[in-house]
């Protein structure tokens, strides 16, 4: 991005410093290509008997409700510096738990309810053992969220007998399928909730806890804050809000396929937080980024559906863009297109400069261990440091 | 093996931390070792039918595509990294075998290029970790959908190989020893390839300045690259090596299935990292063996030859076995490592 002109040079600088802003411009790209194929593609008419909306956009707005929940909840994560790969089989065990309660139970709200809560705490305690494992034991978060992915699968199957099991009960299925002032019911808890969380982590220092947890474990221990209640928080949220994400998808068919349901949402919601503009190394992390990235993601996935490609190849896309935007958010790239050598160093991950960045070398996998880092670094990790500044000098 | 060169941590130089294969770091290793004796004997006691040529010649013939993939798993873990995308490589390999095989080629151009596709994808999980800094999991994780995703476009349905495919000689039985009825002890082409490629890891990890760069980038990264060692090279070759591995699976067990889907290998890579970590190798890096990661393996395939055997345990529960494996043995890894943070 060469400036043209100072002022407008410093405005588009504002913009682009935002760096959902390739998001907001891939999202207009993708909507582009689906009006030139079909113009009245954008087109939302209003049902006059009932006030609903219909329209593919409304359809976009109902189908990123589950990414939104699981991009919010990873967002968090990923400011911690952690991952969280269980969220897929959160969903599909949520969905599972909750379509085997209400196959044999009434048709009526009341059940619906309690298949929510069933489906919602079994999220949560998934969630907590990711927590405890991360926080406590200090594993690294990828390789817990691994087994729990793998293990989670098996629990789904386990719940219903390997079968995909589907229900009816009309109150569970109008959460996904009902509408609410015309727009979808769960477009409009997704809403409620990321703005929820939203206030939750910028109106209070919590969410400053967690970017200063994820910029430097150490420092921020050294600070005063204490990494285990924050992390088992934040891998708890994701779940129960993976949990939510699987009732939404499995309300919206009232059937739960065990080996489907919320397969590869872990890459979806990796693909939102990072084209978010929400750095995978930690610190600083952007709702509204993530928020973006999931309604890019919905498009993505509509549009690839749109132009008749099959849809199990959408993967394929997906990890273009992941590349894609992780090549823009690299040193090395970044330098290139400033126009300047990136450096003889090896280029490094955009964390906010820290002064002791004990964990920032390339090889320490998802953040290595921040919850031991603060307690058990002492003069090892100084060394490394000081090898971290002469490698880089 | 881990002198204070193979593992230069910046408190390496205190002596309590270079114990020569002390008991401690062996500690994984020697517990993978007793479990698979002690399937063993279970499954002899209460099964029977173990501790028999066949079984044992199946278990290696059905474990020999896993362990290749362990054996490039480990070379990548050593390092400190990870590589989530063997599973969905195989896919996108052993369709390309079948469709090049089925397409009439000959098998000495089918087989390389099979293996090359899986060394592309190595390569370009390399470039990206290497040369754009791109965290290890999350590159190959994106290897891992763009090649399911390719695999899908490739085909949707399972794809046969032709029955008179000379492919499939890599899995023609080979009798060793001739026992009773079909209880002959046998090897296959594959398993042949396999242990040349676990033997070729071994002498390469152990004997080769390569494999002493490889456990010198595990132990500490940056010590390496002051050192003068080759990181970035390194760290290329260990992906490439992973995905090359990933390839010549491929080839395995294409062979011996005769069938090629876009759904092969779905949970592959999580059975690698599974062998690599139950045969004692730090997930952080720097510390492990090639051989540990066999045991590793051993121990997933007579887990799965058990499952079936006993018959009572529901097939869904498979992956909660395996994924309680992992975690035991990665809370093991924990405790050793606290332990040694302790003595130092």
């Amino acid at each position: 991005m060469s400036a043209p002109a100072p002022g407008i040079g410093s405005r588009l600088k504002g913009l682009f410093s935002q760096q959902y802003a390739w998001g907001i411009v891939a999202l207009l790209l993708l909507l582009a290509v689906d009006v030139i194929k079909d113009p009245s593609y954008l087109a939302i008419t209003v049902n006059p008997t009932t006030g609903n909306l219909s329209g593919n956009l409304i359809d976009i707005l109902r189908q990123s409700a589950p990414v939104l929940m699981i991009a919010v909840g990873m967002t968090l994560v990923v400011a911690t510096r952690g991952i969280d790969l269980s969220v897929g089989s959160v969903m599909a065990v949520s969905g599972a738990v909750s379509m085997q309660f209400l196959s044999t139970a009434p048709n009526t709200a009341g059940s619906a309810f309690a298949a929510l809560g069933m489906g919602l705490g079994l999220a949560l305690v998934l969630g907590l053992v990711n927590g405890v494992l991360v926080a406590w034991v200090g594993l690294q978060p990828f390789i817990t969220t691994l087994v729990m992915m793998l293990a989670g699968r098996g629990i789904a199957r386990v719940i219903t007998g390997g079968q995909n099991t589907a229900a009816t009960n009309d109150a569970f299925r109008w959460i996904a399928n009902g509408t609410v002032l015309g727009f979808p019911v769960v477009f409009v808890i997704a809403a409620v909730l990321v703005a929820a969380v939203a206030v939750l982590v910028r109106r209070t220092a919590l969410g400053t806890m967690i970017e200063a947890l994820g910029i430097n474990p150490k420092a921020s221990r050294l600070i005063g804050i204490r990494p285990g209640g924050l992390l088992l928080s934040v891998y708890a949220l994701s779940a129960l809000l993976a949990g939510l994400g699987g009732v939404f998808a499995t309300a919206s068919v009232m059937t739960v396929e065990v080996s489907r349901t919320g397969l590869n949402s872990e890459l979806d919601a990796i693909l939102a937080v990072v084209v978010g503009g929400t750095s995978l190394a930690g610190g600083k992390f952007s709702l509204t980024g993530s928020v973006v990235g999931a309604l890019l993601i919905t498009t993505l996935d509509k549009t690839i559906v749109f132009l008749s490609i099959p849809s199990a190849a959408t993967p394929a896309f997906k990890a273009i863009v992941i590349v894609a935007v992780c090549l823009l958010q690299s040193e090395r790239v970044r330098g290139w297109l400033r126009g300047r050598r990136a450096g003889r160093a090896p280029a490094q991950r955009p964390t906010p400069p820290s002064p002791a960045p004990s964990h920032s070398s390339p090889v320490a996998g998802p953040g290595g261990e921040p919850a031991t880092s603060g307690s058990a670094g002492g003069a090892g990790t100084a060394g490394t440091d000081n090898d971290q500044k002469a490698v880089n000098a | 093996m881990s002198t204070t060169l193979t593992r230069p941590r910046p408190t390496a130089a205190q002596p309590a931390r270079r114990g020569r294969g002390s008991l401690l770091d062996a500690l994984p290793t020697i517990a993978s070792v007793a479990i698979l004796l002690l399937m063993f004997v279970y499954g002899e006691a209460a099964y029977g039918k173990i501790f028999q040529y066949n079984t044992i010649s199946n278990l290696f013939i059905n474990s020999s595509y896993l362990i290749i993939l362990a054996v490039g798993m480990t070379f990548v873990i050593l390092t400190g990294g990870i590589d989530l995308s063997v599973g969905s490589v195989i896919a996108v390999s052993s369709l390309t075998g079948v469709f090049m095989a089925n397409a009439g080629l000959p098998v000495v151009i089918v087989i390389p290029v099979t293996i090359l596709v899986g060394s592309l994808f190595g390569l370009m999980s390399g470039v990206l970790v290497q040369y754009f800094n791109v965290q290890p999991f999350i590159a190959t994780l994106a290897m891992m959908f763009l090649a399911r995703g390719i695999a899908s476009i490739m085909a949707t349905t399972p794809v046969r190989l032709d029955d008179d495919s000379s492919f499939r000689s890599l899995s023609e039985p080979i009798k060793l020893i001739d026992g009773p009825k079909t209880n002959d002890l046998v090897v296959t082409p594959s398993v042949i390839i396999m242990i040349l490629v676990v033997v070729a890891a071994v002498l390469v990890l152990k004997r080769t300045r390569f494999g002493r760069t490889v456990y010198a980038i595990g132990g500490a990264e940056n010590s390496a690259g002051l050192m003068g060692l080759p990181v970035a090279r390194t760290k290329l070759w260990v992906y490439l090596i992973s995905g090359t591995l990933a390839g010549l699976a491929a080839v395995v067990y294409t062979s011996r299935t005769g069938i090629a889907q876009n759904v092969t290998g779905v949970g592959w890579e999580l059975d690698a990292i599974a062998a690599v970590v139950i045969g004692g190798t730090m997930l952080t890096g720097g510390y492990g063996f090639v051989l540990g990661s066999v045991v590793g393996a051993l121990v997933i395939g007579m887990m799965t030859l058990l499952i079936t055997r006993d018959g009572t345990v529901p097939p869904e529960a498979t992956t909660i076995i395996t994924g309680g494996i992992l975690l035991v043995f990665v809370l093991l890894q924990r405790v050793v490592l606290l332990r040694k943070k302790k003595k130092a």
